[in-house]
């Protein structure tokens, strides 16, 4: 039979569903219904409206297409359960990814239910039982409200329980709903009554086949529409047999999807896979669906007897392990499982003649799958490091036989591999988890990889790159020093007449920075990689003979074109002087401000903080980032492209984090003070330290004032205009903090890369910092509430505090707002960050542990972050003259936010 | 056929750029927005942006002309925020009617002007209905996500006040836009397909999303295709986004949607993503070069700027797009009228 819908049923929740002729059946969940369910009926009941969303989860993940909500129960208030209901499911997007169904007998538990649903439901159901007008009635509000409508065969006299009542009444109703009321026709579903079969009832003896036979006059004649049902009632006469209902839905199923029936109510659980009925008792089913013999039910129901209850059990898939070696190795590389590779391994070397055609052969290969599939974004980063994970594991398993051969055959060279790279985190700096991460993933590439680690000296990059004779240099960094050291490196590969490329990346690097600055000072090749998966591709160009050459030529002219343009965009600002900015600044009524004298002045040190407190505090989002998934948690868990592969990470992330709360493996500490202060000589915050015995001049913040000029009436700011100057004769105060969750840290990732688990050293890294920054947010919180108390009140949530609702502000120094790195040392001296809680500052200013926080407080309602910009030597040489330091000094550490460096 | 399905197959439609970022050059003070009739009023105004078109009628009457003369067909009223809820802010609900009224009349007297001077070149105004402050599909208490600070009925009658105070000023069409949640477009719909039916009437409707961030998604969580399938319900002249993203940024999802519907397709983005001083720098040369694509790939059939777009933004794209075939549209298929 020929069923063209041209036209398609169009639905969607907060992604889309569309239903075409090539869809399998759309399985519509039906747990969700209190008609139907005992157990949602009692969740509604007791209003355990958590669990009853776990019901609605729980059958989106088992693979239900559409949720049925049905809440008409005698005992509940229907339209309120339904709206609360709704809205709840609404605020989850891993259930409300797929449309709804609503489904009530009453009508304003419907229209309730499609007044809070964004996507394109479905109405289940209307029908022409209580007559013509109001059918036409709802149906139209139904349109208006963009619905699509599951239609009843039932009307004014009854429900169609025959071939010719069923397709009179889905004509009369299509006909009204089409011609009278505009319904696009493809928003019609019908529901065509399926009935049991098997009763003992001579007239139920037709009804399966009948159902099936009106289904394909309903397709045939009424163009576009969908035909749709609930399946278990066809088996009604056979509850507590299971094997037999299971083997009558699927026969029924069958031949009704044969006939045109493209969407139901189907329990997965009781269905039996077609193919697999046994010969017999498929027979015996069919006699009954198709009414063949007149002892169709009796024989069925003597067979039943015979038939034994089995029950399913669901195993993990090993069939794969059946698969010959080569399609297991990929296998275990590609989905990254490492149960069996060292049996796999162990196969493979008895095999080769050498251990290492291993390596180069049947890994290899199996990695050359993983890198395609990557490349071509078919796989993410956390994937692609569980491979590694194998691929390591692997290589480590083969490593002594490798040893082994070489001794026997001392002439044999080593392995072959791509080339050898050179990996380093520059001088004082500590952020390695991007720079891992790429070496992890060029490793996977047949790489070799020299990974220098953090803090790494020039010195020792150069002597390394000649000792080891690397094709490539990689170097990584995160604050704004780095760049700097970056500079520094490209100048000196210079000098000593380098010829291999220069890669960079990190957090503060940039395409612009790269083209402008360190490309310049460098003959060859420098390429800025800020994507692992990019990284594969450019390391490939620059060291494969046959495109070496040209690549080179063509990044060197890309990075030209690029900084000439760049350089030519440059607006043109205006610049006050220093002076003059100084009359614009930020003016606070401090006569009526308010200010809040802190409960708790002085230093505070808080040791061995319990993480667990800190679960609440997270903020997830840039976790994600830090593995190259790009999105919004919680919505890049359900997000269509890297969703699977989040979820799949956020899973190992919570189990991770498990551990290092409950294993105590991270050591979480602070350091926090809160001090008398007022503002000096516009920028200058002065500190009063409660300690009348030290004869040293009181410790001073000095801040950075805006130059660029502002358009009328905005400010030139300074965060000291965030605090009462002296001469308003008012008491103000500031406050400033350090915190770290980074103690334990480095020594868990070794253990992990020691075992080569690359996947879990950089999860730790990447958890550990996610911690210090909540416990930065917690900290914040608690000194607003609680040590200082100005806004005690206060009632935020998570997201609240990631959107910095807070009153009051916790600029860092290195960061927008105060971009000078050097006063992160009047911090640690005025609450002895060392001594108190063992966080140390590397030459550049980085904190070590690298999983640290430190920063000012600022209570004033009226702060708010803002970033310096640009500004101008006179500001440098008045900053270096207040700090009593070299000009030359201070020009460098402010270099990048000097207009026009001299 | 109404003229301005008629202009929508002949060629690509120019809808205007920001109002805003033209009323921040006037830099009215809180007096010049309160005017003389709003002297005494109790609560402070300045900011209120479509309250000019009471107190300030010239300068909305002067934009709207830089813009037709910048080459636009259709200017969009100064009522993005004319709704007794948006309103609620300024205590000004009582002022909906005649807020709407007379930004239409404003707009319109304009447009006629234009097209008198050049009758080839029929010039069009679009009601302009912004999503407003609330929504209906999310909580704005993460505690407890089941709430919601409005509900669809009383969007609405809101909607519905704003789209008859419109029709009554004189628009040409009606402009659902900067939609973030499609539960708030769904309640406005209803209200103009109420209208509609009541006043037997064809008004033709703009549908505009907004697609907030990368992740390709409006704030209430639709993806592209989604949101198109959950509007489709009601006749419409055109869908597409506006606003949040740049040209560049756009396109992805403007493809989408060009890929599966019938209807014409708009977009009228920002002038590239905000600069980290919150300013939209985008240059009137790079906007429409960034828009060229949309042309090469035959994506749009309107098209005009948001946040930071000004008179030589427009210009620029009207004189680029002027090279183009419009995207061809299927009108007849898939409308119920």
């Amino acid at each position: 039979m020929k069923i063209e819908n041209k036209k398609y049923l169009k639905l969607s929740g907060l992604e889309p569903l569309i239903i075409t002729p090539e869809s399998n059946f759309i399985n519509v969940g039906e747990r969700t219904n209190v008609a139907g369910s005992k157990k949602f009926l009692r969740l509604i009941k007791e209003r355990n409206f958590e669990e009853a969303l776990s019901v609605a989860r729980e059958q989106v993940e088992n693979g239900a297409q559409i949720i049925d909500v049905n809440m008409d129960d005698g005992l509940i208030d229907g339209k309120e359960a339904m709206v609360k209901f709704l809205n709840l499911v609404i605020a989850e997007p891993d259930i409300s990814r797929v449309p709804i169904m609503i489904d009530s007998s009453k009508w304003e538990i419907i229209e309730a239910g499609l007044q809070v649903v964004q996507g394109k439901c479905v109405v289940n159901s209307i029908s022409l039982k209580e007559g013509e007008a109001e059918f036409i009635h709802h149906a139209k509000l139904i349109r208006r409200y963009g619905a699509a409508v599951i239609v009843m065969a039932f009307d004014e006299t009854g429900q169609a329980d025959n071939y010719d009542r069923r397709i009179e009444i889905a004509k009369r109703s299509y006909d009204i709903l089409v011609n009278q009321v505009k319904f696009a026709p493809e928003d019609i579903i019908f529901d065509l009554n399926i009935f049991p079969v098997a009763t003992g009832m001579d007239e139920h003896r037709r009804n399966a086949i009948d159902f099936i036979e009106a289904t394909r006059w309903v397709r045939e004649n009424l163009p576009n529409v969908s035909v749709s049902g609930g399946v278990s009632n066809v088996s009604f006469s056979f509850r507590g047999n299971d094997p037999v209902r299971e083997a009558m839905h699927s026969v029924f199923l069958y031949h009704a999807i044969q006939a045109g029936m493209n969407m139901g109510i189907v329990n997965p659980a009781m269905l039996e896979i077609y193919d697999d009925i046994p010969k017999d008792l498929l027979e015996h089913v069919e006699d009954v669906m198709f009414d063949r013999r007149e002892d169709a039910t009796e024989r069925l129901l003597d067979f039943a007897e015979n038939v034994v209850g089995k029950s399913k059990e669901s195993k993990i898939d090993l069939s794969w392990r059946e698969e010959p070696l080569q399609n297991r190795i990929t296998r275990a590389l590609v989905k990254g499982i490492d149960e069996y590779i060292l049996e796999d391994i162990e196969e493979a070397r008895q095999i080769a003649n050498k251990p290492i055609e291993v390596i180069e052969g049947n890994l290899m290969i199996g990695m050359n799958v993983v890198g395609d599939l990557f490349g071509s974004g078919k796989m993410f980063l956390p994937q692609v490091v569980k491979s590694a994970r194998v691929m390591k594991k692997a290589v480590a398993y083969l490593l002594p036989y490798i040893e082994e051969e070489k001794l026997k055959n001392p002439q044999v060279g080593d392995s072959k591999n791509a080339g050898k790279i050179l990996m380093a985190t520059v001088k004082g700096d500590v952020h390695d988890i991007g720079k891992n991460i790429v070496g992890v993933v060029l490793a996977c590439n047949n790489y070799e990889i020299i990974d220098l680690g953090v803090m790494v000296p020039p010195e020792k990059v150069i002597a390394t790159a000649k000792e080891e004779n690397v094709d490539a240099i990689g170097l990584s960094g995160l604050i704004t020093p780095s760049l700097d050291e970056m500079v520094f490196l490209a100048k000196e590969m210079q000098r000593q007449n380098f010829k291999v490329p220069l890669l960079i990346g990190g957090a503060t690097t940039s395409r612009a920075h790269t083209a402008v600055k360190i490309d310049p000072e460098y003959e060859c090749a420098v390429v800025h990689i800020n994507d692992a998966s990019r990284a594969v591709t450019v390391v490939g160009d620059l060291l494969k003979k046959e495109t070496s050459e040209a690549y080179k030529e063509n990044i060197k002219q890309e990075y030209d074109t690029f900084r000439q343009d760049f350089l030519k965009r440059q607006k043109v600002k205006t610049y006050l002087p220093i002076s003059e900015t100084r009359k614009n600044k930020f003016q606070i009524d401090w006569k009526t401000s308010e200010i809040t004298k802190p409960k708790q002045l002085g230093v505070h040190v808080l040791k061995d903080f319990d993480l667990n407190l800190l679960r609440d505090y997270l903020d997830w989002t840039p976790f994600f980032r830090s593995w190259e998934l790009h999105g919004k948690y919680p919505n890049i868990l359900t997000d269509k492209v890297v969703g699977e592969q989040a979820s799949e990470l956020f899973e190992d992330a919570k189990k991770m984090l498990q551990k290092l709360i409950s294993e105590k493996l991270l050591t979480a500490r602070a350091v926090f003070g809160i001090f008398e202060a007022n503002t000096v000589n516009d920028d200058d915050i002065s500190l009063e330290i409660p300690n009348p015995k030290s004869q040293s001049p009181n410790p001073v913040f000095r801040t950075l004032r805006q130059q660029s000029q502002k358009a009328k009436g905005k400010p030139n700011l300074a965060l000291a205009d965030f605090i009462a100057p002296k001469e308003s004769g008012i008491q103000d105060y500031v406050g400033c903090f350090c915190v770290s969750t980074g103690f334990g840290t480095a020594e868990l990732a070794d253990k992990y890369v020691k075992e080569h688990d690359d996947y879990n050293a950089i999860m730790v890294k990447a958890l550990a910092d996610r911690l210090a920054e909540a416990f930065a947010e917690y900290l914040h919180k608690e000194v607003r509430t609680n040590y200082w108390g100005y806004a005690s009140e206060e009632n935020l949530t998570n997201e609240d505090l990631i959107s910095e609702k807070y009153k009051g502000i916790r600029p860092a120094p290195g960061y927008p707002a105060c971009p000078d790195h050097l006063e992160k040392k009047t911090i640690w001296e005025l609450l002895k960050v060392k001594e108190n809680i063992g966080v140390e500052l590397t030459e550049h200013m980085a904190m070590w542990p690298a999983a640290s926080v430190s920063g000012y407080y600022f209570a004033n309602p009226e702060a708010r972050y803002f970033g310096l910009g640009k500004i101008k030597m006179d500001q440098v040489e008045d900053f270096s003259k207040r700090k009593n330091m070299d000009l030359e000094e201070a020009t460098n550490w402010l270099k990048t936010n000097i207009a026009e460096a001299p | 056929m109404n003229k301005i399905k008629q202009a929508l197959q002949n060629r690509i439609l120019i809808l205007d750029g920001a109002m805003g970022t033209m009323l921040q050059r006037y830099k009215f003070s809180e007096e010049d927005f309160r005017g003389e009739r709003f002297k005494d009023f109790h609560k402070s105004v300045q900011g209120n942006n479509d309250l000019l078109s009471i107190t300030q009628p010239q300068a909305i009457a002067d934009i709207h002309s830089k813009y037709f003369a910048a080459g636009a067909d259709i200017v969009e009223t100064n009522t993005f925020s004319s709704t007794t809820i948006a309103m609620a802010d300024y205590d000004m609900q009582d002022l909906v009617y005649e807020l709407n009224f007379e930004s239409a009349k404003i707009a319109k007297k304009v447009a006629d002007e234009f097209t008198a001077k050049e009758p080839n070149k029929p010039r069009f105004v679009a009601g302009a209905m912004g999503p407003t402050n609330k929504t209906a599909s999310m909580s704005p208490d993460v505690n407890d996500p089941g709430f919601r600070a409005i509900s669809f009925e009383q969007l609405r009658v809101a909607y519905r006040q704003q789209a008859e105070a419109l029709i009554d000023g004189g628009v040409d069409l009606l402009l659902v836009e900067t939609i973030f949640d499609t539960l708030n477009a769904k309640a406005a719909l209803f209200a103009i397909d109420e209208i509609k039916e009541e006043r037997n009437i064809d008004m033709p409707i703009m549908i505009s999303g907004t697609i907030t961030d990368a992740s390709g998604r409006t704030l209430s969580g639709q993806t592209a295709e989604a949101f198109l399938i959950s509007i489709s319900h009601i006749p419409l002249l055109s869908v597409g986004f506006n606003c949040a993203l740049g040209a560049k940024q756009l396109t992805p999802h403007l493809e989408v949607i060009a890929n599966r519907t019938n209807l014409a397709v708009s977009a009228y983005p920002n002038a590239g993503l905000p600069n980290a001083f919150g300013e939209y720098d985008e240059s009137p040369e790079q906007m429409a070069s960034q828009i060229t694509e949309y042309l090469d790939k035959q994506l749009v059939n309107i098209i005009g700027g948001c946040c930071g777009t000004t008179p030589e933004h427009i210009k620029a794209i009207a004189e680029i797009a002027s090279q183009y075939r419009p995207r061809p549209v299927f009108q007849l298929e898939n409308i119920t009228l």
